[in-house]
């Protein structure tokens, strides 16, 4: 009975919560296939039984005219994104063994200090940045291009892939570098034949994080680019400004969403199976 | 420890990249800071602490922190607390759930100023579903980001429905790759269930747990799109967070000089405040577990 009890409460607050986060991607779909008259008359759910359906919510993404056009951004945020984390992803993992491995002195300062001023980055806030990040790239001619993007972006993410590498080379034993070391490897080879195989969990946790990270940024390609680039949040946002076409909003916001709910099913996969082999150990 | 002269090759790349893309704008706003630079004059000329003295003298800026106080404290505490309940309902089968699981991580995926434009038109007053489902159970309809405190009230709940999934499947993680030895020896003690929890799972996340809440203090202090997005800081200035009322007074306004004051009275605000968290934190949940 008190088991009973136990799973009708469980179930309760999973259903209650389910319906909570599904919901504003429920009213996004319903609304995409909506239209001026569907919207203006009051909150409607369901097509074909409290309104007429339309597609053109989704037509005016794809469509030159009508200016809205989704697919430019899109490339434009996937290839800003790809780039920046696989650069931070590679400068940030060498920094993380270097941390992890060997001794670095600089006057008072080791290798904890260093590993904090990496971390310690992520406390600043990214309007404290946006002025000086202007005039930056302003001086070396990045402004409005993908590249200046991906150079601020590479300064966002370096600090999260140190902060989570360094925590994973520490969990491998140096026993496996030295014997790499013994057999008559560099520390280079010791480090990307041995190590960086051992460690494909963490490159790819943190590949995720650096690509979410990266895709959902609105702050930085807000201020820093125009009209040349353009990433997807800035323009969804755009659309937002005066007379608000909920329908359109709806749809590229689903479209915006939809890599990251891919990424969604395979970290759970990542997760539980590793948590699975745990005890394997 | 190994040695080696090459050793350099593994941490120099990124650490001059990053003091390359990120000691100049911090250096620069230090300048700014003592300078007058404003949309009439942009000049690097040097004023002493007179912008300071007005960051002082600033009711705006007090208040806006104030608000993200009230903000950062109500999100993660409430962050936390489902979080961890929904971990610990769905940590054990690993095989069945999978569809929650999947589910209640995807909010944090989804990005924060698009999803923020979507709660807009839902929290819309005659328009949106909120209300609508609010008359269907008879309830009365809130004017959602026309009044001060149901504007701070919509804010949050965006910030728990995207940032709750952060907490949740971190915590996920941590409980995973717990040991099973404590949990063998409390079921042969006839330990129930909630005493498993307070004395075993409970002391075993503690650790975990501070290095979760900070990373999320941090992350939660920076809100500013789903403001910008949802009330923009309104009505009035009753949502306006740090960080927003910095937006608009440099990017807006253009008061750059004054906005770099402001942004360094706030970092250093911002670390003071996160060692006496840390310190608070590592003292309340670590010696509890011991």
């Amino acid at each position: 009975m008190r088991i009973l009890v136990y799973k009708g409460i469980k179930y309760l607050v999973l259903i209650l919560w389910s319906a909570f986060v599904a919901g504003p991607f429920l009213w996004a779909l319903s609304t995409s296939f909506k239209d001026d008259a569907a919207v203006v008359s009051g909150a409607t759910y369901i097509p074909f039984v409290d309104f007429e359906p339309s597609l053109d919510g989704w037509k005016v993404l794809f469509s030159a005219t009508e200016g809205v056009n989704i697919l430019g951004p899109f490339i434009s945020s996937l290839v800003v994104t790809l780039v920046s984390s696989l650069v931070s992803l590679a400068l940030g993992t060498l920094a993380a063994y270097g941390l992890s491995r060997f001794t670095f002195r600089a006057g008072p300062l080791g290798n904890t200090d260093i590993t904090f001023f990496f971390i310690s980055q992520r406390i600043i806030t990214p309007v404290v940045l946006a002025i000086p990040y202007f005039l930056l790239l302003k001086m070396f001619r990045l402004l409005d291009t993908h590249v200046g993007l991906i150079l601020i972006y590479i300064a966002m993410l370096l600090p999260i892939v140190v902060w989570i590498m360094v925590d994973f080379f520490n969990n491998i034993s140096t026993e496996l570098d030295e014997a790499a070391l013994i057999d008559g490897c560099t520390p280079v080879e010791a480090f990307y034949k041995i190590i960086l195989p051992e460690c494909t969990p963490g490159l790819v946790v943190t590949g995720l994080l650096c690509f979410i990270f990266a895709w959902n940024d609105f702050f930085f390609a807000f201020t820093l680019t125009f009209a040349d680039t353009q990433l997807l949040p800035v323009s969804i946002v755009a659309l937002n400004s005066s007379k608000v076409p909920w329908w359109s909003l709806s749809s590229s916001s689903l479209i915006a969403i939809l890599p990251l709910v891919f990424l969604a099913i395979w970290l759970e996969r990542f997760l539980t199976r590793g948590a699975l082999l745990g005890p394997l150990k | 420890m190994i040695e080696s002269r090459h050793k350099y090759l593994f941490l120099f790349p990124a650490l001059f990249t990053l003091i390359a893309i990120i000691i100049f704008p911090l250096v620069y706003t230090f300048r700014l800071s003592f300078s007058s630079w404003d949309v009439v004059q942009p000049t690097l000329d040097f004023i002493g602490f007179d912008n300071y003295v007005r960051v002082f003298n600033d009711m705006r800026f007090w208040e806006s922190l104030a608000t993200l106080g009230t903000v950062v404290l109500s999100v993660v505490s409430i962050e936390y607390i489902i979080g961890f309940a929904l971990a610990l309902l769905l940590w054990q089968d690993i095989e069945r759930n999978r569809f929650f699981r999947v589910l209640f991580i995807i909010p944090m995926m989804a990005t924060p100023v698009i999803i923020s434009v979507v709660w807009r038109t839902m929290f819309h007053e005659s328009l949106g579903p909120i209300n609508d489902l609010l008359t269907m159970a008879h309830l009365p309809t809130v004017p959602w980001l026309s009044k001060p405190t149901s504007a701070l009230i919509a804010v949050i709940i965006v910030d728990i429905w995207q940032w709750t999934s952060f907490i949740f499947i971190l915590l996920l993680a941590g409980l995973l790759s717990l040991p099973h030895e404590p949990y063998e020896a409390a079921a042969m003690d006839g330990a129930n269930r909630f005493q498993t929890f307070w004395h075993v799972t409970f002391p075993m996340m503690a650790p975990i747990t501070i290095g979760i809440l900070i990373i999320r203090i941090i992350e939660a202090s920076k809100i500013m799109e789903t403001v910008y997005v949802l009330t923009s800081g309104g009505p009035g200035t009753s949502t306006e967070t740090s960080a927003y009322y910095i937006f608009i007074r440099s990017l807006r306004e253009f008061q750059i000089g004054y906005s770099a004051a402001m942004s360094i009275v706030y970092l250093l605000l911002m670390i003071l405040a996160l060692m006496l968290i840390a310190k608070g934190l590592t003292r309340g949940l670590v010696s509890k577990g011991g």
